[in-house]
């Protein structure tokens, strides 16, 4: 019994001495980590930042923020950001009840979320590009004309200048955000007449590649450089990052940042909020895909 | 505790014939279990974890089906069972909860599958037992099987690129994912279980029934007809009943198929959605906590419902085989 009690006890004392080197290795590799940042990065963001982000909101938003989350956790090595979905709704309101430290939404805030206190900054600008297939002969339609077509009243590509085909509405499941802009955008909220209802912005692109008749709407982040559709133009402007940044290309929605008014964020989910906002997130939103603010 | 009573009765006994007693009443429970030996006492804790094993089954199941009631009742009765069941738009944003396109859409694409699925299926079945040579039927058998192993998503990226265009060009519309789509996905996905078991219920009717039709002048055609297929008609009735399990619970292969949009299913070149596909495509946006979400474990119910009534009818039928 007594020699059982002896091993056990040693075992232990083994593991503790495991566990303090281990404490001390990880030690060494923060103090690393924090030191080799170039110093513009360090001198921004004070350097002794710790504790988790939280972020939720609308779905379209995961890959702009994720790229940024990722970016934010790599210069500052004790923060963590998590990007958690649930829609834009939800996003307001997990800032609204605290949640989350930061709700995501893809819209502008209405007029009543206001009112509750809740504050937009608008992270970056979101175009969403109408696709057809790469031999449509239609290049060109206004926001009417494409409202027209997904509601259903317009049924044939030749009332629009095409040919005697019949149009295939392609679009997205209830819920996701692009749907959600696209309809709200357009003003065709429910009552979109779809051919089919896809559950990806590339299932999307996908299905518009392969039939001449279709038309469907995706991220214009998600069409650029894909070979089998073109993105029209819309009123006569062409869907681009110049385009809807300067606000002629219609169809576009904003990325916002929802805080609320008189809440103060944790000092790592303030550093986080200024970085994203600034102009050094710039190019990590472009490259997600989005359309940055910040100059 | 009650030995802690027959203790107390008796203070005067000293700790060691205590330590008796307590051996003794171990000894009995260990007799009554007839554990003599170790070997026994082995073999029963092996018979425990077998138990054990077989109780998780019976625990998931029992699981699986109290919190489908628990999470979809509440929904379904607040939404109103009969505007729930029978309504005909759903919008659920805008809190028009009717699922009938789906239910109906589920039984439309069944029944169409099984229209296709089990002829086909039976008369490979047939072929298989009692018309093909060896060599024809080992290679058509393996074939079989790979089907069957083929996972439902393949069935569906297969049935996206290949047959919805091929939908849409042979009927000139303008989209090819709608409802003949997905059946004839469905038709496919439950041949195999179709072809399997139909096949071996013929293989079991007795040589003796074959001999004695073909004795009488019946043809070789004639007496699979005639006899054998009657003779195994519980057999095959057992297939179709697990083709129609197969088809009804399907959502990966036709969600990128039908179409997935909530319209009644007017025709077969409408694009519809199962109810099925109704959970998978919107669970992921819907808010938790809302009437939205839940009525999405109600169509989960009501889908559960529908594979116990199968179940119902399957055992019915082995049932039925055992006493014929």
């Amino acid at each position: 019994m007594n020699m059982k009690k002896r091993i056990l006890a040693l075992c232990m004392a083994g593991l503790m001495a495991v566990g303090v080197l281990a404490g001390c290795s990880n030690n060494g590799d923060g103090a690393d980590n924090t030191g080799s940042p170039d110093p513009s990065q360090s001198q921004s963001q004070p350097a002794d930042l710790s504790g988790s982000v939280t972020t939720l909101g609308s779905t379209s938003m995961d890959s702009v923020m994720n790229t940024l989350a990722e970016q934010f956790g790599l210069d500052n090595p004790g923060v963590t950001v998590s990007v958690e979905g649930g829609g834009s709704s939800a996003g307001v309101e997990a800032a609204s009840n605290g949640t989350a430290d930061i709700g995501l939404a893809s819209r502008a805030l209405k007029d009543e979320e206001k009112e509750q206190g809740l504050v937009e900054t608008v992270l970056a600008l979101d175009g969403i590009a109408i696709i057809v297939n790469a031999d449509n002969g239609v290049a060109d339609l206004t926001v009417e004309q494409i409202a027209s077509i997904f509601t259903g009243e317009v049924t044939n590509w030749s009332e629009l200048g095409g040919s005697d085909l019949e149009i295939a509405c392609y679009g997205r499941e209830a819920g996701s955000g692009t749907r959600d802009g696209f309809e709200s955008i357009t003003g065709t909220e429910d009552t979109c007449v779809l051919d089919q209802e896809l559950t990806s912005t590339g299932a999307v692109i996908e299905a518009v590649r392969s039939n001449p008749n279709a038309i469907g709407y995706a991220s214009l982040s998600a069409v650029e450089g894909q070979e089998g559709i073109k993105a029209i133009t819309v009123g006569g402007v062409e869907c681009s990052e110049a385009t809807v940044l300067d606000g002629t290309y219609q169809i576009q929605r904003p990325f916002v940042l929802v805080t609320k008014e008189g809440v103060d964020l944790t000092p790592a989910a303030q550093a986080f909020f200024d970085w994203a906002t600034s102009a050094a997130a710039a190019d990590l939103i472009r490259s997600a895909g989005a359309v940055p603010v910040a100059e | 505790m009650e030995n802690e009573k027959i203790l107390a009765q008796m203070p005067d006994q000293t700790k060691e014939e205590r330590a008796v007693k307590g051996a003794s009443a171990l000894t009995r429970l260990k007799n009554r279990f007839g554990l003599h030996t170790a070997r026994d006492v082995l073999e029963f804790s092996v018979h425990g974890f077998f138990f054990l094993c077989g109780f998780l089954a019976v625990a998931c199941v029992l699981f699986i089906s109290v919190y489908l009631v628990v999470s979809g009742l509440p929904a379904m009765l607040e939404i109103g069972v009969a505007d729930f069941l029978l309504g005909d738009t759903w919008t659920a944003r805008q809190g028009q909860f009717g699922i009938l396109p789906f239910i109906l859409t589920s039984v439309a694409g069944t029944g169409g599958a099984i229209l296709i699925g089990v002829p086909v299926g039976v008369l490979t079945a047939m072929f298989l037992a009692k018309v093909a040579n060896n060599k024809v039927a080992a290679v058509i058998r393996s074939a079989v099987s790979l089907l069957a192993g083929i996972p439902s998503v393949v069935y569906g990226l297969v049935g996206m690129v290949v047959l919805v265009p091929a939908v849409q060009q042979a009927f000139g519309l303008s989209s090819g994912a709608n409802l003949l789509s997905a059946i004839v996905v469905l038709a496919v996905m439950i041949l195999p279980s179709i072809i399997n078991v139909a096949e071996t219920s013929l293989r079991a009717v007795p040589k003796e029934y074959e001999e004695a039709s073909l004795a009488l002048g019946a043809t070789h055609i004639e007496t699979i007809f005639r006899v054998s297929l009657p003779a195994a008609r519980s057999g095959v009735a057992t297939s179709i009943v697990l083709g129609v399990g197969r088809a009804i619970g399907e959502a990966m292969a036709i969600i990128m198929v039908s179409g997935n949009v909530a319209n009644m299913p007017g025709s077969l070149f409408t694009p519809v959605r199962f109810l099925t596909t109704a959970i998978t495509s919107e669970m992921n946006y819907a808010p938790a906590g809302s009437l939205w979400k839940e009525s999405l474990f109600s169509i989960g119910l009501v889908l559960f419902l529908f594979i116990m009534l199968i179940n119902v009818i399957l055992n019915v039928f082995i049932k039925n085989k055992k006493e014929g």
